[in-house]
């Protein structure tokens, strides 16, 4: 087997694996008593396997949703659609490979995709910038947006960003600026929007391409205000108290659907859906299935408003 | 300034009453405070008639948003709206500090329900719907009550065909409230659009600071965008970038004459001027209304 990226919360499973591993190396024939102790180790890491993937706190979903092999937006698009065609550009600026956009086919279905991008090794890393775009990386996904609208193409997009990326450039070229247009023209595109959390899903970095008609999230994906780590450095000056802070964002998937804000859980194969991702594709793409299937009867005008009321209904207030 | 100048001025001032809007405790009169700007001492009382304005470097101090309020809109004709709308803990947020006691503390600290303050306002004649950030209120940040608020303000000024005002300062997102916090970029972000698309004027004033989810959403939708002289504007605070990029940051980043620079912002007016500057620009944008009337 090869080595795999071992998370934070599985490393006691993984010490204990290991021991095991060794002490089966070893010839036990004359020794009984140890041979006794070896199928008890085996029972309590079959007991500490079920124990670590079954219960999930936030925290380790957190890690599952950043494994280097968890599936990305581009395992979705090469599993899910046909006759994809990618577009490139925001036309001021240069292309940002942190964000995918394109055409593709889901069945019979023609749509607009859009999503974050990671990459998958270093150098594709260092291209796609970890995920986290630039302002031309939100205007790509913009006009993406408006031939969307203008050829009645539904749009999917798949969410997988620790955040829009902070940094000088991005700033002077106006980050803020192509997050907040983004949101305005999403709001109002007379098209149905689908959105998957798929991974992370890093505050306004994510949200820009993050809401509309429907919010599925993958079980272990988050979508968070804040990521644990920086709301940790604020609450406690230490980015090391993230496991409580993730637990107090209620940003995991089930809790989510819980306070109102997403649609849909798809659930994931027990350890994360790098484990074996063909089920995850198939359930996502069944889950968009469903939900165009409720969506592209209604109107244009009809989406925008119900959008609205949708978003107008977000946030809880005494009055 | 000799105390009868003083008087004399305190007379000239227009001073309106902003609704019920309360006083807050932290800035009465005869308190001494230090200008962020140059360290020199400053009286409060005189500060204010100066519209917190330093008298010595010109540095922008913060103002309450009752000090903006009164600032801009005509005597008398501040009507706060939705003042009702308060804020809850929907998350039962308890990590180090409990929500609900940040809350408590703010409302104390400012007098203040929420970090926003909306309502109907005339200024130089015009109706307009205002809404003034205040910082003081957990850093401004929004939360599910300022995107309410927001969001029910360019309802309400799309539905009397009103132009919209905001003075906005805030330190983004109210993290406690998770979720619900984030996805009131996309309300405001939708509104803001809305009452644009009804072809309604709307002109936003950043101050010092605007930063996170209230820059990247309402607060850079607007057709004209104003910064006040040295006001930090952005996405990501400073902090932030420079721990990311691991580097120094270049002189002056983030500062409104580095968002003018950089095309991100219109203009930059100093806050003596920003009454009468907000009342010509509006004569532009509302052109069109004027003629049909």
């Amino acid at each position: 087997m090869a080595r795999r990226h071992i998370m934070e919360f599985e490393r006691p499973l993984v010490e204990l694996e290991s021991k095991l591993a060794e002490l089966r190396r070893l010839d036990l024939t004359g020794d009984p008593q140890l041979l006794l102790e070896v199928s008890a180790l085996a029972e309590e890491i079959e007991r500490l396997r079920r124990e670590t993937y079954e219960h999930l706190d936030p925290w380790a979903r957190v890690q599952i949703s950043r494994h280097p092999e968890r599936p990305k937006t581009d395992d979705y698009v090469t599993a899910l659609f046909t006759d994809v065609i990618e577009i490139h550009g925001d036309r001021a600026y240069g292309d940002d490979e942190a964000i995918f956009a394109g055409f593709g086919t889901y069945g019979t279905r023609k749509l607009v995709i859009l999503g974050h991008r990671k990459g998958t090794d270093t150098k594709s890393n260092v291209r796609r910038n970890f995920g986290s775009p630039h302002p031309e990386g939100y205007r790509k996904a913009m006009r993406a947006m408006r031939l969307a609208d203008k050829f009645g193409l539904p749009i999917v997009t798949f969410l997988d960003t620790a955040g829009a990326y902070p940094g000088i450039e991005a700033e002077e070229r106006g980050q803020a600026l192509a997050i907040a247009e983004s949101l305005a023209l999403l709001s109002g595109v007379r098209v149905p929007v689908v959105v998957f959390g798929i991974g992370e899903g890093g505050s306004g970095g994510a949200l820009a391409i993050g809401f509309g008609d429907r919010l599925i999230m993958l079980e272990n994906a988050y979508y968070s205000v804040i990521s644990p780590e920086m709301c940790s450095n604020i609450l406690y000056k230490d980015p090391g108290q993230a496991k409580t802070a993730a637990e107090c964002l209620k940003m995991t998937a089930d809790e989510l659907v819980a306070i109102g804000i997403a649609d849909e859980v798809v659930r994931e194969p027990l350890g994360g859906a790098h484990r074996d991702p063909a089920p995850v594709f198939e359930a996502v793409g069944a889950a968009l299935a469903r939900a165009l299937d409720e969506l592209v009867s209604q109107e244009g005008h009809e989406l925008v408003e119900r959008r609205y009321a949708r978003l107008r209904e977000i946030g809880e207030y005494g009055s | 300034m000799s105390i009868a100048d003083w008087f004399s001025a305190r007379e000239r001032r227009r001073y309106v009453r902003a609704g019920d809007v309360s006083v807050p405790a932290d800035v009465a009169d005869g308190v001494w405070v230090k200008c962020d700007g140059c360290g020199k001492t400053l009286y409060e009382g005189e500060l204010v008639e100066q519209l917190r304005v330093c008298r010595h470097c010109g540095h922008h101090l913060a103002m309450t948003a009752p000090q903006r309020i009164e600032s801009l809109a005509d005597e008398g004709s501040f009507e706060e709206t939705e003042k009702g709308l308060t804020p809850v803990d929907p998350l039962s947020f308890a990590a180090a500090k409990p929500y609900t006691e940040s809350l408590a503390s703010a409302r104390e600290k400012s007098g203040l329900e929420e970090a926003v303050v909306t309502g109907r306002a005339r200024i130089g004649g015009i109706p307009v719907m205002l809404a003034v950030m205040d910082f003081r209120f957990i850093g401004a940040s929004m939360g599910s009550v300022v995107g309410e608020k927001i969001a029910r303000l360019f309802e309400q000024a799309t539905a009397a065909r009103l132009p919209v005002i905001i003075v906005t300062a805030s330190g983004g997102a109210r993290m406690q409230e998770g979720m619900f916090s984030l996805m009131q970029m996309a309300k405001t972000a939708a509104a803001a659009k809305r009452h644009s698309d009804a072809g309604l004027a709307y002109v936003s004033v950043l101050t010092n600071p605007t930063y996170g989810g209230v820059t990247a959403s309402f607060a850079v939708l607007a057709d004209v965008l104003i910064a006040e002289p040295g006001a930090m504007i952005g996405f990501a605070g400073p902090r932030l970038v420079e721990q990311t990029i691991r580097q120094k940051l270049p002189k002056g980043f983030q500062t409104a004459e580095f968002m003018l620079e950089h095309g991100m912002v219109d203009e930059v007016v100093p806050r003596a001027e920003l009454r009468e500057h907000l009342v010509t620009l509006l004569g532009y944008l509302r052109a069109r209304q004027d003629r049909a009337s």
